[in-house]
């Protein structure tokens, strides 16, 4: 079968349901089923290439010249096909959640959010299949402004301020991207990601490595919320529930830890970011968000809040374990992308669903809700066990892999960290968990479980959550895909 | 052969339909914008064929009464007057279109005599691309200018005001100039620019080189709105009537940019340029403190013209830098950005004439969200083209910002590169405050008048040109590696 | 260092009159005078284009049978005349609009003074 339009059909698939959605904008039905339509013709089409990419094939696909010498280029290698996988098939619980969620909570301007999603996750999936630095870019850009909508959705004045402060540090990001970008350009002439990396041969005095490796780390660091530039992360969550469980917790932040895997394992090279030892500097700074992060999601009484400090900390797992460099700390890191999706998303489901069902925001007020919630609080008691690292769902495993990364490199530091931040982001989830089920609520009466439109997709996200930590291969591969995908970073190396 | 006579058939386009539209427009005034629509059509269809027959056979050098230069005067169409004409003359196209309306309720009764100047102006923006020779250039540019003081004059009332301090620097600069030109032909003894080229190499070290260089730049920095020399600009363009801003904000300052492409790289030639002193560094320099200059100026504007004209300011800024760095990348870039720019400014400017027909203003604090909901495919396109401003891909004015950025990464240049990126920011500053205003609610505003707005989009002639504008600032995106690749084989070294 | 100064006395008149033109442009308040400094700046550029065409011994440009065609040196440069026939229509059109403007100007305000003017506009 002839996959080379495959990555395309999968990017545009998402793109050709807006028209269609601006079109039923006053049919809510009609317009729900193109999004859902969408989603699943989206998820198919990623799924024919997984057989490939198991192969540790890549289908590319070269359309037309964006400048000349550099095509729009797409590449759906297995990294990228493990991305597109994640973020597809986490959109379609979201279209489902979606429907539950601003109905329920009768939000304005429903076709603007529909529609914005939709240019989101083609954004998503483009970045995913992206063969070049320039075509990244592209759709990273595209997918900065396809979230701003989103971001400011509510239209409160909270909401505007976030959405200035969120393009305020995304746009930075994006012109330190594209200047990293001219700069390889410039010394290499190709900007095409290679396993092992381009920049390995060119001749480059290290002031202008280090320039470049910081210009890299602002454009990719701020969608990886890396700190100290994760401040847009805790203010986005001004937006919809929805929007924060798939954007904020799947699509933006992991194309930013998407991006620092494609500029450590593709742009420098493993052996360049061992050899000038910039490694070490992501260490130190996502070792340090880690423990900081956690700590500040403690004093965090608003929900949404604290789990986006949790993603702070967890997206600097991901960045931790590509740092370590070693085939071990990249798989983990790897894996966690796909284990913090799944529990993450499920934790911003169900405080979406309390705050539609229950509107309330705040941990204080979450007392005895188990006993009326009894699904959605069962989902998040596995989402945040999964996060503290607790087996057997699929958090312990990757936090397994990024520490015996950290042994295999011979480093005990990273390993500290990882032990102690298991035990913080216990330590902020479980009162939680403590308030919902062993405290007595009030005025809980008229209330009984969120809508089945959204308590099915949390119970499914859980369930995959814990299915994943049994089985990492299930369905999808996920095991054998990360480890693919981290051998190859070495084993190209040295050609 | 028709081709060998295009650079003459599309300045004399003009002159025809300047002299036809008071003949029609006294008889019948209505007659006068289709009159322009047409003429400025023949000439953007002139235009495209020449280009066209440029990429087939090279350039056509045109000798008037076939005296050969230096004796006579020639019209040289090569890769860079080209694709100046064409870009001049389609946006004007389009502008003409969209100034059916406007001219109705803005300067009623005036429709003639305007349509004409355009025409006249317009002949002289193009015999300013098109001459060889440097004195001829000087009468074009007159001729140009002299239209352009009229068109500003007809306005608002401080307009004239405005029209005359432009004409009072613009002339000055204008004389400049001439003054430059004559030191030039003292010591060559020749006008035609191919000629002069020949020579100058041998007088590199005269003093009086470097005085005529720095004189023209001086001369033409002013058209340009080359900071320091901006003054004129913001008032000319905010108090000017909305076609006369649409007409000469995306054309004026470019032509001016051309004849420095001219100046530097075709007369003197870049080495000449920095012999005795570091001229195209101090362009750049200029170019840039203009840049940021005009981005944070814009900033400060509630006048949506206004704060369009001193983004100008910012984006001439641009083309200029592009000049200075003097590689191959640069000069594309700049070049990419003379089409992107007049293509978006053309845009936005005539959205802001249409919100001036249907609201009287365009003072962007009282935007609010019944914009959206009066004109969402007028608000539609201005998110395109002011997304594109602020150089987001995949629309146009990502692309020339790419080659921009890649050209002061090729000369090392690292402090041009940050003002590249830092303008961006700033731009977006200033047009997400408006995206903000129209596209969310105005909580201090009543909200039941925001629910009763109706949709009351502007007409098919003004939501045309915007429309064609915007999607082709989607098309250029897409298409700018034909373009560049035909700009690099523009580049003169 | 005198023949310097009297060697190009011609350059020297076109230089003041040049900086007359100037600093009527620049620092003259009343809109009118400004005019003026812009004739005088222009005619200055006249001058000069006028002076650098003659030359000593020569006569005008038109053909003497007791000079030979061949010996141009005794003819003047005629192109720079010429030329500055086209910038001195040049020049007049432009003190046309300029007085047009002018009388615009003081139609609406009712004054030509710059600094009442930015007064009014402000």
């Amino acid at each position: 079968m002839d996959l080379t339009l495959v990555p395309l059909l999968a990017i545009l698939s998402s793109l050709a349901a807006v028209p269609l959605i601006l079109w039923s904008s006053s049919k809510p039905n009609l317009r729900e089923t193109w999004t859902i339509i969408a989603a699943l013709v989206k998820f198919g089409l990623v799924m024919t290439l997984l057989p490939s990419a198991l192969n540790g094939e890549s289908v590319t696909l070269h359309l037309f010249d964006l400048a000349p010498g550099l095509p729009l280029a797409l590449n759906a290698d297995p990294l990228g096909v493990f991305f597109a996988v994640i973020a597809s098939g986490l959109w379609i619980f979201t279209s489902f959640y979606s429907i539950g969620y601003v109905r329920g909570h009768k939000e304005h301007k429903q076709t603007r959010y529909y529609a914005s999603f939709a240019i989101c996750l083609s954004a998503t999936i483009g970045i995913a299949f992206s063969g070049n630095l320039l075509t990244f870019i592209v759709f990273y850009e595209l997918l900065t402004l396809a979230t701003y909508p989103l971001v400011i959705h509510t239209e409160t004045d909270d909401a505007i301020k976030a959405g200035r402060k969120y393009l305020a540090f995304t746009l930075t990001a994006g012109l330190l991207l594209i200047a990293a970008a001219g700069m390889v350009y410039y010394y290499t002439g190709t900007l095409d990601f290679t396993p092992g990396g381009i920049l390995g041969d060119a001749d480059i005095p290290y002031h202008m490595m280090l320039v470049m490796f910081i210009l890299f780390l602002g454009g990719v660091g701020v969608k990886a919320g890396i700190m100290p530039i994760h401040g847009w992360l805790p203010a986005a969550m001004a937006a919809p529930t929805p929007v924060s469980s798939l954007l904020h917790a799947v699509a933006v932040v992991k194309s930013g830890v998407f991006a620092v895997l494609r500029v450590v394992g593709y742009v420098f090279g493993v052996d360049v970011m061992g050899d000038y030892g910039f490694n070490e500097i992501l260490i130190v700074l996502s070792g340090a968000t880690i423990l900081i992060a956690s700590l500040i999601a403690f004093a965090q009484d608003n929900l949404k809040r604290r789990l986006a400090y949790s993603t702070v900390g967890h997206l600097s797992y991901i960045v931790l374990g590509i740092a370590l460099l070693t085939p071990l700390g990249i798989q983990g890191g790897i894996m966690h992308i796909a284990a913090h999706a799944t529990m993450k998303i499920t934790l911003f489901f169900c405080a979406g669903a309390i705050i539609v069902n229950l509107h309330r925001e705040n941990i204080s007020n979450l007392n005895g809700i188990a006993k009326v919630m009894p699904w959605t609080m069962g989902a998040f008691v596995v989402g945040s066990m999964g996060l503290a690292g607790i087996p057997p769902i699929n958090g312990f495993f990757s936090k397994f892999f990024l520490v015996s990364g950290s042994l295999e490199g011979d480093m005990m530091i990273p390993v500290i960290i990882l032990i102690v931040s298991g035990l913080l982001n216990a330590g902020y989830f479980f009162p939680i968990i403590h308030r919902a089920y062993f405290r007595k609520g009030e005025g809980l009466e008229k209330y009984g479980e969120a809508s089945p439109f959204m308590v099915v997709p949390i119970i499914v996200t859980a369930t995959l959550s814990v299915l994943f930590g049994l089985f990492p291969n299930l369905f999808f591969n996920f095991f054998d895909l990360a480890s693919q995908i981290s051998t190859s970073l070495f084993n190209s190396v040295s050609p | 052969m028709i081709e060998s006579h295009l650079p003459a058939l599309i300045a004399l386009t003009f002159v025809l339909f300047a002299i036809m539209i008071p003949a029609f427009g006294l008889w019948r005034p209505s007659t006068s914008q289709p009159l322009a629509v047409l003429g400025s059509g023949i000439a953007s269809v002139l235009s495209l064929y020449g280009f066209a027959s440029y990429l087939q056979t090279g350039s056509i050098r045109y000798f008037f009464g076939g005296w050969e230069p230096p004796v006579g005067i020639e019209f040289v169409y090569d890769g860079l007057s080209g694709f100046f004409i064409l870009v001049i003359n389609t946006v004007a196209f389009f502008v003409f279109i969209h100034s059916r309306k406007i001219a109705r309720t803005e300067y009623p009764g005036k429709e003639m005599p305007y349509f004409a100047l355009a025409m006249l102006a317009l002949l002289g923006f193009n015999g300013m691309i098109l001459t060889g020779d440097l004195f001829n250039l000087y009468v074009f540019l007159e001729i140009s200018s002299l239209a352009s003081y009229a068109l500003i004059a007809i306005g608002s009332r401080p307009a004239p005001y405005a029209a005359f301090r432009y004409l009072i620097i613009g002339t000055a600069g204008g004389t400049l100039y001439l003054l430059g030109v004559g030191f030039l032909y003292t010591i060559t003894g020749t006008l035609n620019i191919i000629d002069m080229a020949a020579m100058l190499p041998n007088f590199a070290a005269d003093t009086s080189v470097v005085a005529a260089l720095i004189l023209m730049v001086v001369g033409i920095g002013v058209k340009a709105a080359l900071f320091p020399m901006h003054g004129w600009l913001p008032d000319s363009y905010t108090y000017a009537s909305s076609s006369s801003t649409a007409l000469i904000a995306p054309i004026g300052t470019k032509v001016a940019a051309y004849i420095l492409f001219r100046i530097v790289f075709y007369l003197f030639g870049v080495e000449l340029t920095d012999a005795v002193i570091p001229m195209t560094t101090i362009i750049g320099s200029l170019a840039a403190v203009g840049i940021l200059y005009g981005s944070i100026m814009a900033i400060a504007q509630t006048e949506m013209k206004r704060m369009l004209a001193y983004s100008s300011v910012s984006q001439i800024g641009y083309i200029i830098m592009g000049l200075s760095l003097a590689n191959p990348l640069g000069f594309a870039g700049a070049l990419l950005h003379v089409l992107n720019h007049a293509v978006m400014k053309a845009c936005l400017f005539l959205i802001a004439g249409s919100l001036r027909m249907k609201e009287g203003h365009s003072d962007i604090s009282l935007f609010d969200d019944t914009y959206r909901k009066k004109y969402p495919w007028t608000m539609a396109w201005f998110s395109v083209a002011a997304i594109s401003m602020v150089g987001l891909p995949p629309l146009a004015g990502f692309f020339s910002k790419w080659y921009l950025a890649l050209g002061t990464i090729d000369n090392e240049n690292w402090i041009f590169l940050a003002v590249i990126l830092i303008s961006s920011l700033l731009n977006a500053v200033y047009f997400f405050r408006i995206l903000e205003n129209v596209y969310m609610m105005n909580p201090k505003k009543d909200q039941k008048e925001a629910a009763d707005a109706e949709r009351n989009e502007v007409s098919f002639s003004m939501m045309f040109p915007t429309s064609v504008l915007a999607i082709a600032l989607f098309v250029i995106g897409f298409a700018n590696a034909a373009i560049v690749g035909i700009l690099f084989d523009v580049f003169p070294m | 260092m005198l023949d310097f100064f009297l060697g190009h006395y011609a350059y020297w008149f076109v230089v003041i009159l040049l900086c007359v033109g100037l600093y009527g442009i620049l620092f003259k308040k009343n809109l009118v005078k400004k005019t003026i400094g812009l004739a005088i700046f222009q005619v200055s550029v006249v001058l000069y284009f006028v002076s650098i065409a003659s030359k000593w011994d020569a006569t005008v440009p038109v053909r003497d049978a007791n000079i030979p065609v061949e010996q141009v040196a005794n003819y003047l440069n005629p192109l720079p005349h010429t030329l500055m026939l086209t910038a001195i229509v040049v020049g007049v059109a432009t003190l046309g609009v300029a007085f047009t403007l002018l009388m615009a100007i003081y139609n609406r305000y009712g004054t030509l003074d710059e600094q009442e003017l930015l007064e009014e506009i402000q």
